[in-house]
């Protein structure tokens, strides 16, 4: 199925208001000074207990669409709904969203159980419910024995797991994270992942989750919405996100990627012909192109391309290519190629018992499944 | 890693002990850094270390009986000051051959200068007394008693000679008990008659008002640091160029423009009067008096207590307030339990600065203080150069100094001076 086909509103197919939503922005727009638009034409649907993702470039209008969920900063225009209430007007401390923030934003002057009792205690609840709540909420993280430090006196993993727990602490139904493992080590970060995704599923939270690292958005999340330019480029989860992705720029920006450009020679149905700049034809499934003619980008993922023409169809286009460099990385190969002009070309393979070692200034002929190559947006 | 196994001192690679070595190795660097310091260490030493040292000093310091008539102040010891009786003849004796030394000296009426603190009328008896006793002859003119009885009939005063014994100690405690309103008679301490009982007052005025113009300092710098901290930086930079503005102008100019805004011909009055909010014949006094010391004072360090606390504020992150929002606290509980506190070390930085540089002020409470509204300074000052009472200016200056020692170490006992933060 082509994902990118519209409807015919214009809007994209993922953009579909109804009553099970819990979250929507409609025609959200956001300008900082009146001239340039921050975020542009935002629709976002978002059911109840979905794990959702914003990834993208800095810049690319993430984090306002966070702060505007948040209630810190104001839409230009259009509506933000949450459980089908408007809530442009409500101010934030009103919204009940739980909020982990990239510095963690742990009261320095209070004790980690002041700070996770505070959420509480500006909601009136009793002492007893209070510690009973926060000693449940420390237990979570597993940080039980952490109550009476000061934030300054833990690591940043275990500063981590107290904004989490203090995020969570007053059972709201919608959390945000604005880049919450930004300031880890990459095992940690790669634990606190895993925390964060348990904790949500079991809870049954719904969560916005905003990073600019890809791995973070493709292991965590159910959907994810990819920012550029103040757009969202595409929303999608994870594995449809990777391998097939709508345009250059998710192409692009998602994974390693092989990118060659030419103009459409013929298309048949789900499978078209490019001519590379070069002279060179090559198999490809169209997917923003329409007719023969259109200058085009194909994208392959470097784990796709085959050098074993047996694999390939009887009539499959092959390409000539020169090793350049072999790079070994333990359980992969990398190989870069110079293919089609193009000297960045890279291709993947395991490092299983019959994997073909190819050393430099070795020609070797190249192909793929026409499928593997997606013609996108040039 | 041989030194593991090794007990005793670690050493060097060449056997000798680490510590030795490596106090060798930092010796340059220390005499360098000395080398480049010590222009000012001189200049510090110079011109205030000895300065301080030798008012703390001055305060205690009374060699002048002792040294001007030290043959009176020995016979002195065999009298009973408590008896009622005069001293006797060798009292006298000794006393006429000090004083014919001292004359020659010149030294006679200093000495009349300083007992003259004690004793009004002190100062003009030795003077008057010393053109007579000049032409005495110590051998011949015996006995003295009654000759200089008749000089001046303050020799024939028990109360005179009382003062001089008492006053006779080289170190004496005399300028502190005066600072505090005591005196020092042979009876011991004893408080001041209540006609000169001001000092004491004077001190609780400086605190008081000190703390009245910390005060307001406080309330008028939180909201426009808070402001200065907030705004986008090209704004606050703007801003902060007004708060530095009267830092660039001088004390006197500005002391004295508050003189025209305030009198009662002033800038104000004449406004009120103008638009018809008081009265021609009731214009306010807003000079001359504390009010107007606060407000030309509150203005004048308002700066030194913006600057810590703009600098303080800065480097609250905004994600504080955001946070404690997004848990569903009110702006007003997320100012008042979040950043708040957070913004008390600019407060107490602040508060020091502006409170130690208040209590020791002196231009301005000396030009719009009037008589009401004077510090403990002007007073100092008044000692320094025109009753020329350095030690009591010095024992004043000694207590300012002690007080406000004090007052910092509990300061750091409450607040704790790690928490204050001056940029």
């Amino acid at each position: 199925m082509n994902r990118a086909a519209k409807d015919r509103t214009g809007e994209p197919s993922w953009y579909m208001s109804n009553d099970a939503a819990f979250v929507e922005f409609q025609r959200v727009q956001k300008s900082y000074d009146g001239e340039i638009l921050v975020v542009k034409d935002l629709n976002l649907s978002m059911p109840k207990g979905e794990f959702l993702t914003m990834l993208g470039p800095s810049g690319s209008g993430k984090t306002t669409c966070l702060m505007m969920l948040a209630g810190f900063e104001t839409a230009t225009h259009g509506e933000i709904m949450l459980d089908g209430r408007p809530i442009n007007n409500i101010p934030p401390h009103k919204r009940g969203i739980g909020m982990v923030f990239q510095n963690y934003a742990l009261f320095p002057h209070m004790t980690v159980a002041e700070n996770l009792a505070f959420p509480l205690e500006v909601r009136n609840i009793g002492k007893d419910a209070r510690e009973e709540k926060v000693k449940r909420a420390l237990d979570m993280v597993q940080m039980g024995a952490f109550g009476s430090r000061r934030p300054a006196q833990l690591s940043g993993g275990q500063q981590q797991r107290i904004a989490l727990a203090r995020a969570l602490v007053f059972e709201p139904e919608l959390v945000l994270m604005d880049e919450p493992l930004g300031a880890l080590d990459k095992q940690l970060r790669e634990h606190m992942q895993f925390e964060i995704t348990r904790l949500a599923h079991e809870l049954g939270i719904t969560t916005v989750y905003v990073t600019h690292d890809q791995t973070e958005a493709l292991t965590m999340s159910d959907r994810v919405a990819v920012f550029d330019d103040g757009r969202i480029q595409q929303l999608a989860p994870p594995d449809l996100l990777y391998e097939e992705p709508e345009n250059s720029f998710v192409a692009q920006f998602i994974g390693e990627n092989n990118t060659l450009e030419g103009v459409v020679k013929s298309i048949d149905g789900d499978s078209c012909v490019v001519a590379l700049d070069d002279g060179s034809e090559i198999d490809a499934m169209p997917v923003n192109v329409k007719a023969a003619g259109e200058r085009t980008k194909v994208s392959i993922r470097p784990e796709r391309v085959e050098f074993n023409k047996d694999r390939l169809h009887a009539d499959a286009h092959t390409l000539k290519a020169t090793v350049k460099e072999f790079i070994y990385m333990g359980d992969v190969f990398r190989f870069r190629l110079s293919v089609a002009g193009n000297d960045d070309f890279i291709i993947k393979t395991r490092n299983a018992p019959d994997a073909v070692r190819l050393s430099p200034g070795q020609e070797v002929e190249i192909g793929w499944l026409a499928k593997d190559c997606r013609a996108l947006d040039a | 890693m041989t030194d593991a196994t090794q007990s005793g001192p670690m050493l060097a690679a060449d056997g000798t002990p680490l510590k030795k070595s490596l106090a060798r190795s930092l010796r340059r660097r220390k005499l360098r850094a000395l080398a480049l310091i010590s222009p000012l260490l001189l200049f510090v030493l110079l011109s205030f270390v000895i300065p301080i040292v030798s008012m703390l000093f001055r305060s205690v310091e009374n060699g002048i009986v002792s040294q001007t008539i030290p043959l009176t102040v020995v016979e002195l010891q065999n009298w009973d000051a408590e008896g009622g009786e005069l001293p006797n003849e060798a009292v006298y004796a000794a006393f006429t051959k000090d004083m014919l030394a001292a004359i020659e000296a010149k030294q006679h009426t200093r000495l009349g200068s300083r007992l003259n603190y004690e004793k009004t009328g002190m100062s003009s008896m030795f003077r008057r007394s010393g053109r007579q006793i000049k032409k005495l002859d110590p051998e011949a003119d015996a006995p003295f008693k009654d000759k200089l009885i008749e000089i001046h009939d303050g020799w024939g005063d028990v109360d005179t000679w009382r003062t001089i014994k008492t006053h006779a100690v080289p170190i004496t405690n005399g300028y502190f008990l005066n600072a505090v309103d005591m005196r020092r008679t042979p009876e011991g301490a004893q408080a001041q008659p209540d006609d000169k009982k001001i000092l004491i007052k004077l001190f609780g005025r400086t605190l008081m008002m000190s703390l009245i113009i910390t005060g307001s300092c406080v309330l008028l710098a939180y909201p426009i640091s808070y402001l200065l901290a907030n705004l986008p930086m090209r704004i606050s930079n703007l801003l902060m160029i007004l708060v530095l503005l009267p830092f660039w102008t001088s004390l006197l100019v500005r002391t004295s423009a508050w003189k025209v805004m305030l009198q009662q011909q002033g800038v104000i009055n004449e406004t009120l009067v103008w638009l018809g909010l008081v009265a021609d014949d009731a214009r306010l006094v807003i000079i001359n008096n504390q009010f107007g010391t606060i407000i030309a004072m509150t203005h004048i360090l308002l700066p030194f207590m913006i600057l810590p606390m703009y600098s303080v504020m800065q480097t609250i992150p905004p994600t504080y307030t955001r946070a404690a929002k997004s848990m569903g606290a009110t702006n007003w509980t997320t100012f008042w339990r979040i950043y708040f506190p957070q913004s008390i070390p600019g407060i107490g930085a602040g508060s020091i600065l502006v409170f130690i540089l208040a209590i020791g002020y002196y231009i301005t409470p000396e030009i719009v203080g009037g008589t009401k509204g004077v510090f403990i300074s002007n007073r100092i000052a008044y000692h320094i150069s025109s009753s020329l009472n350095w030690g009591l200016a010095a024992a004043l200056g000694t207590i300012l100094l002690v007080v406000v020692l004090v007052l910092y170490w509990a300061y750091d006992k409450i607040v704790g001076i790690d928490n204050v933060k001056l940029g």
